[in-house]
């Protein structure tokens, strides 16, 4: 079932006596999540993504646009008509009951002629816990269970009625570090194995990048960008979005361009064609830099991490606008820490440069110089 | 490791208790062992510190009392109606006070001012209601009348109707306390659930009775003993409402009986006193066991 969402807006008015006039949660968002897929929405806290969510689920209404599950317009129908399964941040597991009796909650609201017999339900029941393998955790209560535990039996939950749209709000966020990979990986396998249009909720950009098959980048209740993670971690529209994206996240410089040169505080490190001269943020990805003994860019070397197959290095230069910078390069790199300084080769590729005013991506053409 | 009953540092926390054990000893459990004993001893004079046997002769005479079986009865009949009405009136009335948005604290207050009225002035209010006096036969019976009913007499009539008059009063005013004990309650249940409860298409009355209910639960029982115990207890209202002697107005409760028997117009009877509050505390203890029995299978926690 795709879900489409057209000029979504939602807007919460301001409260109090100093009410500082109106909040725009959801600014005039329009996107089609594709049938069957994963997708991630993502942004810092405050960006609107979560209310997004509540609006998709019907648990709140939009001030302006529309919502379709596949062909119907769903926005006037009320949470419960609208076939969702929705995961809370917090699980909302009753706590009163038993495993089994959390799972059997929605199907025994069904009423009149979609009433179904006890054996059906405790089958689905049964069904829906083996999705999420809990079955043998069925007459414990949530109090008695582990925060990952919780998870899935909220999962479970969620998909029993096999709705047509499911929604995680921060799936993950309460888990700690080593379920949170277990989990994240967990999620991806139930929504494959169920084919269920499945949008979550996040703020951690590593964990929708590493599971959605599309990210929606959202900022201040704008849609920055959408697309597949790898897309947009490659092609980002503007500096928010390069910033957001990446871990290590990428390297920031205040630049200009003349004469078709790119210079990064004195050093011209590349030529760019099809940019107008003029000062520029410089975004590099860290795997961008590509040590070489009469490269164009210098950067003082402040330490050398090595972590297995690659080696980071820790570096700083004064137009840089990250406290330090850092570069990944291969195993096998000349740079010792004896250097006081290490020269580089950019690659255009991951070269990006945003105009200092809007903020906004502007394309070039790259040579090395 | 300890090895004797006072160590080292015993010391200091038995001191630092000694006030209190002082003082619960003094005031609370010598006249407990004080009044088991009395309970035994016949004809005991509290003047001339003399009795005349021991033996079970002070329960024989109380159970045989009328006076004492009617206060019981009274004593009974009130817990039985006003417990459950109370509560599950104040249960409702939480119910409203939580889900109204506009002026929910004008209407809190409203309804919590009972509970810091003064007891003359509620008094007041319920012999305007109900009294007969010279100048008015109460509003209520306005009422009646106004419905073409015969007057009733509240206060000095027939016995059902000073059992509705105090039943009324009784409810009236452990109500406050109890719809602020509830309203809380019901605040501090998380939003989230009724959240996923709404999203599964739960009705909103399958949502009282196996989501807010269960989560207030714990309060709920904390009321319905506290009302049980207030209730067994109940004698100065009943004062208020029909007098001093309640035993010809029979309206006796048992603790209105226990002071009888000692300070009352027929008293000085500590014996008798002594066996029936003995007698009262066995029924508390029973009821409140069988309580905590039910809680324990019903409540959760």
């Amino acid at each position: 079932m795709k879900v489409v969402l057209e000029n979504l807006t939602k807007i919460f008015p301001g409260r109090g006596r100093k009410a500082r006039g109106e909040v725009t949660a959801v600014g005039d968002f329009s996107y089609e999540f594709p049938d069957g897929k994963l997708i991630g929405l993502l942004g810092p806290s405050g960006c609107g993504k979560s209310t997004t969510l509540h609006l998709i689920s019907g648990l709140q209404k939009p001030t302006g646009g529309r919502i379709f599950f596949g062909d119907e317009d769903v926005t006037e129908l009320p949470p419960e008509k609208r076939g969702i399964g929705l995961v809370f941040q917090n699980y909302a597991l009753y706590p009163h009951l038993t495993v089994e009796q959390n799972i059997l909650f929605p199907l025994q609201n069904f009423k009149g002629k979609d009433k179904l017999s006890r054996t059906r339900m405790l089958e689905m029941a049964e069904e829906a816990a083996k999705l999420v393998q809990i079955e043998e955790l069925m007459d414990r209560r949530p109090g008695e269970l582990s925060g990952g535990q919780q998870q899935r039996v909220a999962i479970a939950r969620a998909l029993v009625k096999m709705p047509r749209v499911l929604l995680l709000d921060e799936p993950l966020s309460n888990l700690d570090a080593r379920l949170r990979l277990q989990t994240r990986e967990e999620i991806r396998r139930i929504q494959r194995e169920t084919g269920i249009t499945t949008i979550f909720v996040t703020h951690d950009q590593e964990e929708a990048m590493s599971i959605s098959d599309q990210i929606v980048v959202m900022k201040e209740g704008i849609v920055q960008q959408t697309g597949r993670p790898q897309e947009v971690y490659d092609d980002p529209v503007n500096l928010f979005v390069a910033k957001f994206l990446g871990t290590p996240p990428i390297n920031v410089f205040v630049g200009h361009v003349q004469g078709s040169r790119l210079y990064i505080g004195a050093d011209a490190v590349l030529g760019v064609t099809g940019v107008p001269d003029g000062e520029v943020y410089v975004g590099v990805r860290p795997e961008g830099f590509v040590p070489c003994g009469d490269g164009p860019f210098a950067c003082d070397l402040r330490g050398i991490e090595v972590m297995g197959r690659d080696t980071s290095l820790v570096l700083s230069n004064e137009v840089s606008l990250n406290p330090v910078i850092r570069a990944i390069v291969g195993g096998e790199t000349p740079v010792n820490e004896d250097m006081q300084t290490v020269r580089f080769e950019l690659k255009s590729g991951k070269v990006f440069l945003f105009d200092q005013e809007t903020e906004k991506r502007m394309y070039f053409e790259g040579s090395r110089l | 490791m300890r090895k004797g009953f006072f160590h080292d540092n015993d010391f200091k926390g038995w001191l630092y208790l000694l006030p209190a054990i002082l003082f619960l000893g003094a005031f609370l459990v010598y006249p407990l062992i004080d009044v088991w004993i009395y309970s035994f001893e016949e004809g005991y004079n509290s003047a001339a510190q003399t009795y005349f046997g021991v033996g079970p002769y002070n329960y024989s005479y109380v159970l045989h009392d009328p006076y004492f079986l009617q206060a019981v009865k009274n004593t009974f009949i009130l817990v039985v109606i006003t417990v459950p009405l109370s509560t599950g009136i104040a249960l409702m009335i939480s119910l409203g006070l939580h889900s109204i948005g506009p002026l929910k604290g004008l209407f809190q207050t409203v309804f919590f001012l009972p509970y810091v009225t003064n007891t003359l002035a509620i008094g007041l209010v319920f012999m305007i209601l109900f009294k007969k006096t010279a100048y008015s036969e109460g509003m209520i019976n306005l009422l009646i009348n106004w419905f073409g009913g015969n007057s009733v007499d509240f206060i000095e009539g027939p016995y059902w109707a000073k059992m509705f008059v105090l039943c009324v009063y009784t409810i009236w005013v452990v109500m406050p306390f109890k719809i602020l004990i509830l309203t809380s309650a019901l605040a501090s249940v998380n939003e989230e659930y009724y959240n996923a409860a709404r999203v599964d298409g739960t009705s909103s009355f399958r949502i009282f009775i196996r989501i807010t209910l269960p989560m207030i639960s714990p309060m709920i029982f904390y009321l319905v003993i506290t009302g049980f115990i207030g209730a067994f207890k109940a004698y100065s209202d009943v004062v208020a409402l029909f007098g001093t002697n309640l035993n010809a107005a029979g309206m006796n409760t048992m603790v209105g009986y226990i002071y009888d028997m000692l300070y009352g117009d027929s008293g000085g009877y500590p014996s008798y006193a002594s066996s029936s509050a003995i007698l009262l505390f066995v029924i508390v203890l029973t009821v409140t066991c069988i309580n905590l029995l039910i809680s324990k299978r019903k409540i959760h926690v």
